[in-house]
């Protein structure tokens, strides 16, 4: 709330007071902070990030061994803070990286992205990325995390039409036992949300089944695995597969792509207009986009869709995801979608 | 003969037009391809924007009391199905922004139909946007809704890039096919000159018929003209010929009867005085129809030089010829005619003026000849010449002399007593130097005149 | 001889009749080609002297007529143009000689005489006088079993003898058939060759008598 109170006040305050303003977007909350490389290294690279920095740090270590001289500054912050560093300050950061699909699209329709093209982007398959600016280098699925010992009678339910009729056919056991993202929290649950809803009808019978169970609502993937894990929770819809699956630690649980669609984040990485250092940031963009779509199995992208039987709905980058990002079409859909999930 | 002064080509010049010509065309035909292309690019692409902005409007409706807009997915992401575009809108009620990109410039007049398009630059980019309207009615009266929605241009740019490429290779092909075309054109309109050419060119110095191969309108009245030319110039060719033949017949017949009638006096006369005065008379008489014979022979020699033809000539057959021909003459002197020595030997040239011109060397000889002597001529042939030699017993040539012997009228200093007028010698020179070939006068070392032809061989 | 001679010019054929007849010959004169036709169609020349410039047509349409006619008599062709220009159609038309105007008769003689060499001899051109035979086409002399050739000047002096046998003919008169008038000869020139004929005749009957005062005659003993 914060955060939107700022952009408001920066629309009203006159232009000549956009530099200060400009700093002070630039004071984001942030959630991690890492440094790579030598510290007291030439040329750094400054990257603000969506994604934990446990599950990106492999690529960055992957692209020092190529170039051991370049020290990187890892800052992880939340796609609504990316977005507006990205937007107001973005001649602070070399490259953002977020899972914010519609989020990363707007930033570069809107011209706040460089242009990026080497011999790599043009091998890149045109799904992954759009207009040379924003550029996918992983496929994640939107998967449910159940509870097994909640699941033991019926067995695990292989789609969300399974899983609707278990929760319609049991509302005692699993009322206030459903979790799903907050859509007016968290950019990522609104574009799973609002990507199913074109897809399927299934999305708002489901959404009015876990709304009449006193669903619970998340702002995050990892807080509904712990919940899942802990027992507060038997249905975590929407979680992020890959955190799930990071999470090796975890017993108990299940992790299920629905085998009617199974909705595929990209996440992608784009060069602000402003880097301080864009031929580094598109050679390191070079370099993750390399691994994933190189022939290294373990780095790619579809390492482990690919045995699975599921219909992929794989996000479009492009336009269209501006759709959901107007003002107008958010207020209508997160007016149902309310609707749905809260029926007092 | 004189060389005409070239100065261009018809066909040149014809080529250099027809080029001219095609490359303008083909300029034209890329400009004329690539406008269409680019307006038919534009066309679509305005097309597809209306589309779009008319999908934004439809959808369009009125919740308690004030506009709802639900973009349709499709609206924006149909705008980036080929080329990856990105996309601008504005929905405006009036002059109130209802969602989209306020900064987003309107395309200044919506038209009768509600659309209206227009080019401008948008944060960076060139941006294409169509813009639509319609009228709505709301709790705060009426008032026109208006959705503008606007795209960059890299689709546009490919397909002007590829319009571009296709309209290069269209008027690059045109300009290929038409300078093939020009070059049959160009000599399927020359070949009638050609043809008229070579005709005109294979034909001999004396065929002066007039030319009746068909010919095409344009050339016509060249044709007229070159025929009408050739008919005046075998006139006046004949004329001279004709003119030398009768003045020949004129002077030459009185001259015959003179001298006839003087034969007979000096057979009926007796007085040893009249009869040396009637023989000096009868000489005079022979001198004047030399001279006169020369003169006319010279003016024939030097009208055929004029147009001399190249026939094979057989000089061994020729010169036997003339020898036969002057014995008759040479046994009243008793003098003998040999031939020691005859190669076989063909030279191109004029038959009657090689005649005429051992005929006068022989006449020479002959005249200059005393009685009881003989005359050796022969015909040698090695690698480079060929040599006709006539060598006499006679007085010889004066030393030193036999270059001005040849000149017109002049004669040995020594000639005293022979007839002759001096052109016999001027008209071999001639003739000779018209075959390419040279007159030498010698004496020989046992005394006695050798005069030769020299013909060099191809 | 007899002669036709086709002369559209009057004066030069009647002089040039004359100047024959001196010689003993005999002439008929056609001043036309249709003249000429009716002539050679009924009598046989010895000779054709044809002029090329005719009022009724060219001489060599003449010589085609003649020719396509199988008649074979030896034809002289005289012209008054250049001789560049006429002549090498005439010979291929069949003239067997030519000669340019005005006529140098001693050169006319020499050349029918040629011609008729070449033609071979006829029964007309031998001659016979007691034991001897002479051939004035080639010019042989027969005495008996041998044969002599004569050269020129002996055959000219040796035919105008046997042409008029028991004739006497002068010193000048002899000069005038024997030289052409551009020689300087004397008269004692013809004893020279009188005294060559007489050694060819010795042994036969037919002498040159020397005729003091007057000239020379042939004669049989």
């Amino acid at each position: 709330m914060r955060q939107s109170a700022l952009s408001l006040a920066l629309r009203s305050v006159p232009a000549a007071l956009l530099m200060i303003c400009a700093s002070l977007a630039a004071a984001l909350e942030i959630e991690d902070r890492r440094r790579f490389g030598p510290a007291d290294a030439a040329r750094s690279l400054r990257i603000l990030s969506t994604t934990d920095t446990a599950i990106f740090a492999p690529r960055i270590e992957s692209y020092l061994r190529t170039a051991p001289e370049i020290g990187i500054d890892y800052i992880v912050a939340s796609s609504t803070d990316v977005m507006q560093a990205a937007t107001d300050g973005g001649d602070a950061y070399d490259l953002v990286i977020s899972s914010a699909m519609d989020l990363q699209t707007k930033l570069a329709n809107d011209g706040h992205v460089q242009r990026h093209s080497s011999e790599v982007t043009r091998e890149v398959p045109a799904w992954a990325k759009w207009n040379d600016m924003v550029f996918a280098f992983t496929q994640e699925p939107a998967a449910i995390v159940v509870s097994d010992a909640a699941f033991a009678a019926e067995g695990i339910p292989r789609s969300r039409q399974d899983l609707i009729d278990v929760l319609r056919r049991n509302p005692e056991r699993f009322r206030g036992k459903v979790g799903t993202y907050d859509v007016r929290e968290s950019g990522l649950g609104y574009l799973f949300a609002t990507q199913e809803s074109r897809v399927s009808e299934t999305y708002w019978r489901l959404t009015e089944v876990m709304g009449g169970l006193g669903a619970r609502l998340y702002c995050c993937s990892s807080q509904m695995i712990d919940a899942v894990s802990g027992g507060d929770l038997f249905v975590a819809y929407n979680v992020l597969g890959s955190y799930a699956l990071q999470r090796q630690d975890l017993s108990g649980i299940s992790i299920i792509l629905p085998s009617d669609f199974t909705t595929i984040m990209l996440r992608t990485a784009v060069i602000p207009q402003g880097a301080p250092e864009p031929e580094l940031a598109g050679d390191f963009v070079d370099h993750v986009l390399a691994q994933a779509f190189g022939r290294d199995p373990l780095l790619s992208v579809d390492r482990w869709l690919s045995n699975s039987e599921m219909a992929l709905s794989r996000i479009n980058l492009g336009p269209g995801l501006l759709v959901y990002l107007d003002r107008l079409k958010r207020a209508a859909f997160e007016n149902e979608w309310t609707n749905a999930i809260l029926q007092e | 003969m004189t060389r005409p002064v070239v100065q261009g080509s018809i066909r040149r010049r014809l080529l250099v037009l027809l080029l001219c010509a095609s490359a303008v065309l083909a300029v034209l035909v890329y400009f004329l391809v690539q406008s269409v292309a680019r307006q038919v690019a534009q066309q679509s692409q305005d097309n597809i924007l209306t589309a779009s902005a008319l999908s934004v409007i439809d959808s369009a409706r009125i919740v308690d009391g004030s506009v709802m807009v639900d973009l349709p997915y499709a609206a924006l992401s149909m705008l980036d199905s080929i080329t990856d575009e990105r996309v601008f809108y504005a929905v405006r009620l009036g002059d109130e922004l209802l969602t989209g990109y306020a900064e987003l410039p309107r395309p200044p007049r919506v038209g009768a139909r509600g659309t209206a398009q227009l080019s401008a630059e948008f944060l960076g980019e060139a941006v294409r946007i169509a813009a639509v309207t319609r009228p709505f009615a709301t709790d705060l009266g009426r008032n026109v809704l208006e959705v503008s929605v606007a795209q960059t241009l890299s689709g546009q740019r490919q397909t002007l890039a590829w319009t571009s490429r296709l309209s290069l290779a269209v008027g690059a092909g045109f300009f290929a096919l038409t300078v093939v075309l020009a070059l049959l054109i160009a000599r399927a309109t020359i070949q009638p000159l050609d043809r008229l050419t070579a005709s005109v060119s294979r034909r001999g110095p004396t065929d002066l018929r007039p030319v009746n191969a068909p010919v095409p309108q344009e050339m016509a009245r060249l044709v007229t003209s070159l025929n009408g030319f050739m008919a005046r110039l075998e006139a006046s060719l004949n004329r001279s010929e004709d003119f030398i033949a009768e003045a020949a017949h004129r002077v030459r017949t009185p001259l015959a009867v003179v001298r006839t009638k003087a034969e007979i006096i000096q057979r009926q006369i007796h007085k040893p005085e009249n009869r040396k005065a009637m023989a000096e008379m009868i000489e005079a008489i022979d001198e004047s129809s030399r001279t006169a014979g020369q003169l006319l022979d010279h003016a024939m020699v030097s009208f055929r030089l004029d147009s001399l033809p190249r026939d094979r000539v057989d000089l061994r057959a020729l010169m036997r010829d003339a020898v036969e021909r002057i014995r008759p003459v040479a046994e009243i002197a008793d003098i003998g005619l040999d031939i020691p020595h005859a190669d076989p030997a063909t030279i191109s040239g004029d038959a009657i003026l090689l005649q005429s011109a051992v005929r006068n060397l022989l006449d020479n000889a002959v005249k200059y000849s005393p009685a009881d002597t003989r005359i050796e001529i022969s015909l040698r042939r090695d690698a480079r010449a060929v040599r006709l030699e006539v060598r006499d017993e006679g007085p010889g040539f004066p030393p030193g002399t036999s270059a001005a012997l040849t000149e017109r009228f002049a004669r040995g200093s020594n000639a005293k007593g022979v007839i002759g007028s001096g052109l016999g010698l001027t008209i071999v020179q001639d003739v000779v130097t018209a075959h390419g070939g040279r007159l030498h006068l010698d004496n020989q070392h046992g005394g006695g005149a050798c005069a030769s032809l020299l013909f060099p061989l191809p | 001889m007899r002669f036709l001679l086709i002369e559209d010019n009057a004066p030069l054929a009647a002089a040039v009749v004359d100047r024959l007849s001196l010689d003993g010959h005999v002439v008929d004169h056609a001043g036309d080609l249709e003249t000429a036709r009716d002539y050679v169609a009924t009598t046989s020349y010895d000779m054709i002297l044809l002029d090329i410039m005719l009022p009724d047509g060219d001489g060599s349409s003449f010589l085609t007529h003649l020719r396509l006619t199988e008649n074979r008599t030896p034809t002289i062709v005289l012209t008054a143009r250049s001789e560049i220009s006429d002549r090498i159609s005439l010979l291929d038309l069949g003239a067997d000689d030519y000669m340019v105007k005005p006529i140098d008769f001693a050169e006319l003689e020499a050349r029918c005489r040629a011609v008729l060499r070449r033609r071979g001899s006829s029964a007309s051109s031998v001659l016979s006088l007691g034991a001897i035979r002479f051939d004035s086409a080639s010019g042989v002399l027969h005495v008996g079993a041998a044969a002599t050739q004569l050269r020129t000047r002996e055959l000219r002096l040796f035919e105008v003898l046997i042409n008029a046998p028991g004739m006497i003919f002068s010193k000048p008169a002899l000069v005038d058939r024997l030289f052409s008038y551009d020689e300087e000869v004397s008269e004692n020139a013809i004893e020279v060759y009188v005294a060559r004929l007489r050694k060819h005749l010795a042994g036969s009957d037919v002498t040159i008598t020397t005729v003091r005062g007057l000239g020379y005659k042939l004669e049989q003993t």
